[in-house]
């Protein structure tokens, strides 16, 4: 069995009084994508935020690589090889495309190196590549989401987080993002994928996690999940 | 004098006058751009440079002289000193405050302002200083203008530095992420980008410049006194909003506009000298009406 790349253990996460996360645990081993479904309010992006260190936990344990990251700064957590996609992109609009991809590639010192990985996130996105010099605002929603994917590859990640990479996008770009997450996977990424389309979400998971108010209520192989039509519906509706 | 001497040496007072303006500017237009902080203590840190280049002045020139020899050094060690005042003033007074409303940071600058003022004054009693230096009258003559070496030297050390700083801000690392911060902290974080690190790199940026327009102006004018930078704080304040506050090449456009406005007005017939800062504040005042986004800058939702 693989190495936990990542374990969270009883993490309880605030907003001011606001009792976000109250008590999850979970695994992601190395190579894995695993789902983290659950309805709007669930408490999955405040997940990915107490993992990323953007909201830390106030009680609990985040372990990442064997390191505890509960209370590490946002950017050194960053620095270590866990990267957040966040919710909505947040491309930086105003600035190129390829800027934003530097920006990505920020802790890679080589000018060089950083070179090399732009040209391979611009093999792996061609419509990057054409618009290389222009303003990333410019893009569509889905070019948006690529870019802010290809963003977070400069860094070479070990553990990717993905907040709703689907969100807003027509059905055929869906299917796209989510082919790409497959190929990320195929080449080794290991992936945390929050969605709110948990079809499309369970189809790539090898492992899913279903959330309602805070907490964990479900945990199981994606198979089985996927199998169990009564659940799909009384959690993810529909 | 001819018109077209009279319009000749106003060029030259512009340029001069709107290189200093340009320089602190910048770093007003630097923090603003990344923190939305208008810093009113920025002015100050002009008027700190100048009497930290004037300390070393006084330390090299018995060894240097005080010729560019000892002015140099100066400058340089004026620009490393106040840049780290302005790193030690965003540690102490605006860091604890990036969450607080916007009007507790602004009082607190204030009283940045209002600290750095006094304890200088507490130092010098509240009198001028000479800055005296060896640099002579010698120069140009275009006509009847005459334009010194030293003129021309100050101009063009103002432009090389903000050449410098439009490349580095452009082109470099920690530049692009200056950038980026003024977009979207938290998406900073994700990607690694230490933001209270580099928001300290952009204050002892923008302090440094300061100072080193402080020094060329005690050079220039040959004093110095405690109060010298609540003025010009002021106007590097109008030449960015003009130029267009965040933006670079905006600041530097306003500057030197400005200080050619400036030099320029005083020349209408009916308004001296004594009103020049009328004209100046009337022009911040007509920008802020009409085009409050300035020159170059783009609009933005939120404002001061
Ligand atoms: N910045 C915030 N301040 C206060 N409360 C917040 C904040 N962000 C989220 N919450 C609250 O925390 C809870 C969990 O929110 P979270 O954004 O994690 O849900 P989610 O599962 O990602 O939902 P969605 O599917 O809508 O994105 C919700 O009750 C939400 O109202
Ligand atoms: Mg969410």
């Amino acid at each position: 069995m693989s190495e936990a790349v990542l374990r969270l253990e009883a993490v309880e996460t605030y907003y001011g009084e606001i009792h976000a996360l109250r008590g999850i645990g979970f695994e992601v081993r190395e190579g894995q994508v695993v789902a983290l479904l659950g309805a709007n309010g669930a408490g999955k992006s405040t997940s990915l935020r107490t993992i990323s260190g953007l909201v830390p936990a106030r009680r609990g344990k985040v372990t990442f690589l064997g390191q505890d990251i509960t209370r590490m700064p946002a950017h050194r957590i960053a620095q270590l090889g866990l990267v957040h996609v966040p919710e909505g992109r947040r491309i930086f609009k105003g600035m190129t495309i390829e800027e934003n991809l530097d920006l990505g590639g920020f802790t890679v010192l080589d000018a060089e190196e950083r070179r090399r990985r732009r040209e391979a996130a611009y093999a792996m996105f061609p419509i990057l590549a054409e618009r290389r010099h222009r303003d990333s605002s410019l893009l569509s929603g889905g070019e948006q989401q690529m870019l802010a994917i290809a963003r977070a590859l400069m860094a070479r990640p070990r553990l990717l987080l993905l907040d709703e990479p689907s969100m807003g996008l027509a059905p055929i770009l869906v299917q796209e993002i989510m082919r790409t997450i497959r190929r990320l996977n195929d080449s080794g990424t290991t992936v945390l994928l929050v969605e709110q389309n948990a079809r499309a979400a369970l189809r790539l998971a090898h492992y899913g996690c279903v959330m309602e108010t805070g907490r964990i209520v479900l945990a199981d192989e994606a198979a089985a999940l996927r199998a169990n039509e009564a659940l799909t519906k009384a959690y993810l509706g529909g | 004098m001819p018109l077209q001497e009279i319009l000749l040496q106003q060029l030259a007072n512009g340029l001069i006058l709107g290189s200093f303006y340009a320089l602190v500017a910048l770093g007003y237009s630097m923090v603003y751009g990344v923190i939305k902080l208008l810093n009113f203590a920025h002015g100050d840190l002009y008027m700190v440079g100048a009497f930290a280049g004037f300390g070393c002045l006084s330390l090299f020139s018995g060894w240097l002289g005080a010729g560019w020899a000892g002015i140099v050094p100066s400058i340089l060690l004026s620009m490393v000193a106040v840049g780290m005042l302005g790193v030690v003033i965003d540690r102490v007074a605006y860091r604890p405050l990036r969450e607080a409303p916007k009007l507790s940071v602004l009082i607190t600058a204030l009283a940045v302002s209002m600290l750095l003022e006094n304890t200088v004054l507490a130092f010098t009693g509240g009198q001028f200083t000479a800055f005296s230096t060896d640099l002579g009258f010698t120069g140009i003559d275009l006509g009847l203008v005459h334009v010194t070496y030293t003129q021309m030297v100050l101009v063009g050390t103002s432009i090389v530095l903000m050449v410098v700083l439009e490349l580095f801000v452009s082109r470099t690392r920690y530049g692009r992420a200056m950038r980026a911060i003024a977009i979207d902290q938290d998406a900073c974080r994700l990607m690694g980008i230490d933001v209270n690190r580099t928001i300290a790199l952009t204050f002892f940026i923008g302090s440094a410049l300061a100072a080193a327009s402080g020094v060329l102006a005690g050079v220039y004018y040959g004093s110095i006194n405690f109060f010298m930078g609540f003025l010009i704080g002021l106007k590097a304040f109008t030449a960015a909003v003009i130029g267009g506050i965040g933006n670079i090449p905006g600041a530097m456009l306003g500057g030197l506009l400005l200080g050619l406005l400036e030099a320029f007005g005083t020349q209408i017939p009916g308004i001296g000298g004594q009103w020049k800062d009328v004209f100046v504040f009337a022009f911040l005042i007509l920008f802020l009406v009409f085009r409050p986004t300035g020159i170059l800058g783009k609009p933005e939702v939120e404002r001061m």
